[in-house]
């Protein structure tokens, strides 16, 4: 159980998918000029990311890795290489089908979520979670611990930028560095107060 | 096919300066500050970026009349994923100790915006001729700016070029103090914004409504 908490706060914190990553990066600025838009987006990628990391990792360890076949009498067998279209093809899936439940069964949310949830198929938070997970060879439980708390941290973060952004209205930037150019430098003290998490462990 | 050579070299040349990819156009920018922390890792991720891109909008181009609308998408995430699936095995085949540097972001070339923005705006509409420069001067764009910044951290915080010395770091016995900030990754995005501000003073017309 420690193991997974600490695992927890290490991907929402330590590990945090767009302020130490950079995953995510053109939603996360692109889609941060309000708060109430952020936090319709950070949820939408909290329940994506909780879902298909622990299915890629179903999917990794029964079909893809190496001699994962065995149950089907394929001992040999190594698809690794398949992976990257395999995780992208189950990504878009997992998005189609949520789009649908949720139109079906919670209206209101899904008009909350509507014009995100397409866009989370290409958002690299998604797929990155995915591959990382494959790198560090996690186990079914702790991806999912991992996904949800990725999930979590990109939230978080995004919400925090959208409050930055709202307030930064006020003030007087230079010409050539309104917009995009102030966001850049404000992503970038952001990344380095995370930065202050590292070293943290429960 | 009509294949203008004043045309052809602007689809080149305009995404480099006067529409940036990253700068402008805000895509791609997850993998540029990942991997700029030494020049050879981004100078192998650029070129990995840039025949992708190419390639992606030359197939999709070629296609183009047979793809029903409805699911042009996962048509075209098939054939970028296909791709990267070639890049990624044989960087690992020939280049193994960068692909190891570069980890999963070979792979997330995939979920490039530039690959897909590219797809979806030009090779749907252009053809294969056309859309192939196209491709070549978008992975230019994002090439630039990424050999850019990877110089500028490189050379400031690690005093080297190519991982060959050019400033002698003190801790080596010569002169030159390491600027450590620019080893971390959140100086990619200040390195950014720096250069949006200088590209936006230069070209007065990219600068944003307030």
């Amino acid at each position: 159980m420690e193991a997974y908490i600490s695992l927890f706060v290490k991907s929402v914190f330590i590990e945090n998918m767009a302020l130490s990553a950079f995953l995510g990066m053109c939603t996360f600025l692109a889609v941060s000029k309000k708060v109430q838009t952020a936090m319709g987006l950070g949820v939408a990628v909290i329940v994506v990311q909780a879902i298909t990391v622990p299915v890629n990792n179903l999917l990794f360890n029964y079909v893809l890795k190496e001699g994962a076949l065995e149950w089907a009498g394929l001992s040999q067998v190594d698809l690794s290489f398949l992976g990257l279209i395999c995780y992208i093809g189950v990504i878009a899936a997992i998005v189609q089908i949520l789009e649908m439940t949720l139109d079906k069964f919670f209206p209101a949310l899904y008009n909350a979520l509507g014009i995100f949830l397409p866009l989370i198929t290409v958002n690299c938070a998604i797929l990155g979670g995915t591959l990382f997970m494959v790198e560090r060879d996690y186990q079914f439980g702790e991806s999912v611990v991992y996904g949800l708390g990725s999930g979590f941290g990109w939230a978080l973060a995004i919400v925090a930028l959208a409050g930055i952004r709202e307030k930064m209205k006020y003030s007087d930037v230079p010409d050539g560095l309104r917009g995009l150019g102030i966001t850049f430098v404000t992503v970038g003290l952001m990344a380095l107060g995370f930065m202050s998490f590292t070293g943290v462990s429960l | 096919m009509a294949f203008d050579k004043a045309e052809a070299k602007s689809v080149i040349t305009t995404p480099i300066f006067d529409n940036n990819p990253i700068a402008l156009q805000v895509l791609g920018i997850c993998s540029a500050l990942a991997v700029t922390s030494k020049m050879d890792k981004a100078l192998v991720m650029s070129i990995a970026l840039t025949i992708v891109v190419a390639m992606s909008n030359l197939l999709i181009s070629l296609i183009r009349h047979h793809i029903p609308s409805s699911i042009r998408i996962i048509v075209q995430m098939t054939i970028i994923a296909s791709l990267v699936i070639v890049v990624d095995q044989v960087l690992k085949a020939y280049a193994y100790e960068i692909a190891k540097q570069l980890s999963v972001f070979v792979g997330l070339i995939i979920t490039n915006c530039i690959v897909m923005g590219r797809a979806e705006a030009y090779a749907m509409k252009n053809g294969p001729g056309m859309s192939f420069l196209d491709g070549l001067g978008n992975g230019l764009g994002y090439s630039a700016l990424l050999m850019s910044v990877a110089f500028i951290r490189e050379l400031f915080g690690s005093g080297s070029l190519f991982g060959y010395t050019i400033l002698e770091p003190i801790r080596d016995g010569g002169w030159y103090q390491t600027n450590g900030l620019l080893v971390l990754p959140p100086s990619a995005f200040f390195i950014i914004g720096m250069l949006i501000w200088a590209l936006r003073a230069w070209k007065k017309d990219q600068v944003e409504a307030a």
